[in-house]
């Protein structure tokens, strides 16, 4: 059975008694790096990385992510990186861990949504399996973006892609639940639109022995055909609109954030949501019907769930 | 006065390939071990898991979902500096083609061990080298063993070899599949206080990952500065003929066996030379033994290692020696061209301007069952390639 507790983020503490409304000044993604214009993934670990602190490894597996990070001899990282390949984050990651006994070093694996759900998921549920302690971010634009936009198991129904050109078939793969059945000590997801909440999550995330997964939505200018302006916006309106659930999942209680209890009380129709993407243009309204139903049922199992 | 009871330390056991491949490893006290089970490597793992569970030596044991992922977890480690170790065969070898790239272009010094197993489709878990040598390019320093002893010895060597600041290359020891890891055999242990303090150093990655200064291993590289790299590994492994010299002089003077990149078995006034590796090379020596007694002046060159390939060793043990004809065996095949190691020593032998009669015969692919008396059949084929018993 899932238990629920609800709690409130971007207040001053939360239950664990993590302050939420400072962000530490130090920067350890450098300026100049060569992200798309107004990339909601960078913000998400610029967050993720203050959070962390300087005594943390990271790891990269092929992704945008790897991209910015610019060309040899250039790093945009400050802090010791392994870039991967594709499919073995979370194996390195453990690795890396191996070799780094001391607990109070954090070791940080980023990999995209095509990373995670798709080609590096056998990587990632063996990690978890060994406990290896380590965070595992999955930052999500919902696409292979290094490689200019195909789909991806992530890929949302509707979307278009370049592999998609007529717009995704399929439902996104639910790849919370599918660490969740890994009994995963600490799993959370999160938004770079709500800052605090991200970082409190990293926070909270390291604190815990063994291994934690974030699932962090990342609105992708370029990719989802938005201007560079509105990645923030949208990654709101993703939350309001309940297409995305920000909680926490702690040995299998479900924490469903404040910014996902507003909305499911008050959701906007999610038509608010994909029409201001040029992804979803070519969604018909029986498709668009279809998506609100998903979201109905959605909200429906976690209002049950939430008790809200 | 009570006698003492002294536990006398075992010197000399009787093991498979296998156990010896796992207790070497434990000597040279790697701190990560990733693996996965594969025939016939498997025993490896196990005995590795045991000997690090029993706590002989304090090692963290990863057991990975798969071998893309062992090669990828030892890289991770390797990359902050630690001492790892992984072993696998055939399918699980190219299953990590990806990251034996990876690992020899990042320069890492991870040492593995390889049972050399035919390829599917079609399961066949018996010897064949196509496996490891499929993988040639990859920038791996690749050792051919052929007795239980040599697969301990070199694994004790590789380690030295990889660690060199100046090569920094992973090492991959082959040991054909069941015709060493699962056949018994005498082996004479080395001693391990000897062997940690006089013959391998502490490890000591430079480019590790640090948080005193922290970089970035492995991110996006320009076309020429990718050159450049793919230069320096050329330099590592060129480096590496000295080194791995120098290390087989220091293991013959501290431990008392004597290896060399080319072994040479009554080569210096043979008529005909055999060429191989592996233990059908090691079978050779007998077939040159028959030979000789039937008045046939027969010699045998054993190569230990393809990468690097020894090219001034291979060219001075044949010129060397009188013999117009050269037989070399071939456990591998590469469709549509030939023999792998025909083709390698051809090259040299063009290089270096001599031109003998060469018999490529393929034998001993997929497991196939080869005797001294069928060596000593080959060294009457013509010119050309051959398969043996078609
Ligand atoms: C084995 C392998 N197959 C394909 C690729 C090419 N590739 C690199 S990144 C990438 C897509 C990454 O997508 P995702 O994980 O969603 O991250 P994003 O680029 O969107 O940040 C692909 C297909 C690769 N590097 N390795
Ligand atoms: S394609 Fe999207 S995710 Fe990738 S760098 Fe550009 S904005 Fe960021």
């Amino acid at each position: 059975m899932v238990l629920v507790f609800v709690m409130s983020a971007d207040k001053f503490k939360d239950r664990h008694g993590f302050w939420t409304n400072t962000i530490a000044r130090e920067e350890y993604i450098l300026k100049g790096n060569s992200s798309c214009p107004g990339c909601t993934a960078m913000i998400a670990l610029r967050h993720i990385f203050k959070a962390a602190g300087p005594d943390t490894f990271v790891l990269v597996g092929a992704c945008c992510a790897v991209v910015c990070e610019g060309v040899y001899p250039n790093t945009c990282m400050a802090l010791p990186t392994l870039d991967t390949a594709f499919a073995c984050t979370a194996a390195m990651a453990s690795g890396v861990r191996a070799a780094v006994t001391d607990r109070g070093i954090n070791v940080i694996a980023i990999a995209g949504d095509g990373g995670t759900v798709d080609i590096g998921i056998q990587a990632l549920s063996g990690a978890i399996e060994r406990n290896t302690d380590f965070l595992y971010v999955c930052y999500d634009n919902e696409a292979y973006g290094n490689t200019g936009m195909q789909r991806s198991g992530s890929t949302p129904f509707g979307a278009s892609t370049t592999t998609t050109p007529f717009g995704k078939k399929e439902d996104k793969k639910d790849i919370a639940a599918i660490v969740g059945a890994h009994n995963i000590p600490y799993m959370a997801t999160a938004c770079p639109s709500y800052p605090m909440d991200l970082e409190r999550k990293v926070k909270r995330a390291l604190s815990i022995e063994g291994p934690k997964f974030l699932h962090v939505l990342t609105p992708c200018p370029p990719g989802w055909r938005i201007s560079a302006d509105k990645g923030v916006e949208v990654g709101r309106l993703a939350v309001r609109s309940c297409s995305f659930f920000l909680y926490e999942m702690e040995n299998r209680e479900l924490f469903m954030s404040k910014p996902s209890i507003d909305a499911m009380k008050n959701p906007i129709p999610l038509r608010d949501y994909l029409s201001v993407q040029g992804r979803f243009s070519r969604m018909s309204e029986e498709d668009m019907k279809l998506a609100q139903e998903k979201v109905n049922a959605n909200i429906a199992y976690y209002r049950e769930v939430c008790g809200i | 006065m009570m006698a003492e009871c002294v536990e006398e330390e075992e010197t000399s056991v009787y093991v498979t390939g296998c156990e010896a491949a796992a207790r070497a490893v434990i000597i040279a006290k790697p701190s990560v071990v990733a693996a996965y089970p594969i025939t016939p490597q498997t025993e490896i793992v196990e005995k590795l898991s045991l000997f690090i569970g029993e706590g002989r030596h304090d090692c963290q044991f990863i057991a990975v979902e798969s071998e893309h992922s062992a090669l990828s977890a030892c890289i991770g480690a390797a990359s902050c500096g630690a001492r790892t170790f992984t072993a696998t065969s055939s399918h699980g070898l190219l299953y990590m083609a990806e990251m034996l790239y990876w690992a020899a272009i990042a320069r890492l010094p991870i040492v593995m061990a390889n049972a050399n197993r035919a390829l599917a489709s079609g399961w066949n878990i018996w010897a064949d080298h196509i496996d490891s040598l499929s993988q040639r390019d990859a920038g791996w320093i690749q050792f051919y063993t052929s007795t239980v002893q040599e697969v301990y010895d070199t694994i004790l060597i590789a380690f030295r070899v990889a660690e060199n600041e100046g090569v920094m290359l992973p090492v991959m020891v082959n040991l054909d599949g069941f015709l060493l890891t699962h056949i018994n055999q005498p082996l004479r242990l080395v001693d391990e206080t000897l062997y940690q303090e006089e013959f391998l150093d502490e490890i000591n990655v430079p480019h590790a990952l640090n948080l005193d200064s922290p970089h970035t291993l492995g991110t996006l590289i320009s076309p020429s500065d990718n050159y450049r790299v793919q230069h320096d590994r050329k330099l590592g492994m060129e480096r590496a003929k000295d080194v791995i010299k120098e290390a087989e002089r220091d293991f013959l003077r501290l431990f008392g066996r004597e290896y060399h990149p080319v072994m040479e078995y009554r080569s210096d006034d043979a008529e005909v030379l055999l060429l191989g590796m592996g233990t059908l090379a090691k079978e050779a020596e007998d077939a040159v033994d028959m030979m000789r007694f039937r008045g046939i002046k027969a010699g045998l060159l054993r190569l230990r290692q393809i990468r690097p390939f020894p090219d001034d060793e291979i060219i001075d043990a044949i010129s060397r020696s009188p013999a117009e004809k050269l037989v070399i065996i071939d456990r591998d095949y590469s469709p549509g061209s030939g023999g792998i190691l025909s083709q390698e020593v051809k090259t040299r032998l063009y290089d270096a301007g001599i031109v003998k009669e060469i018999v490529n015969v393929i034998a001993g692919v997929g497991g196939q069952d080869v005797s001294a008396e069928d060596m000593m059949e080959m060294v009457e084929l013509e010119r050309g390639e051959h398969w043996w018993g078609i």
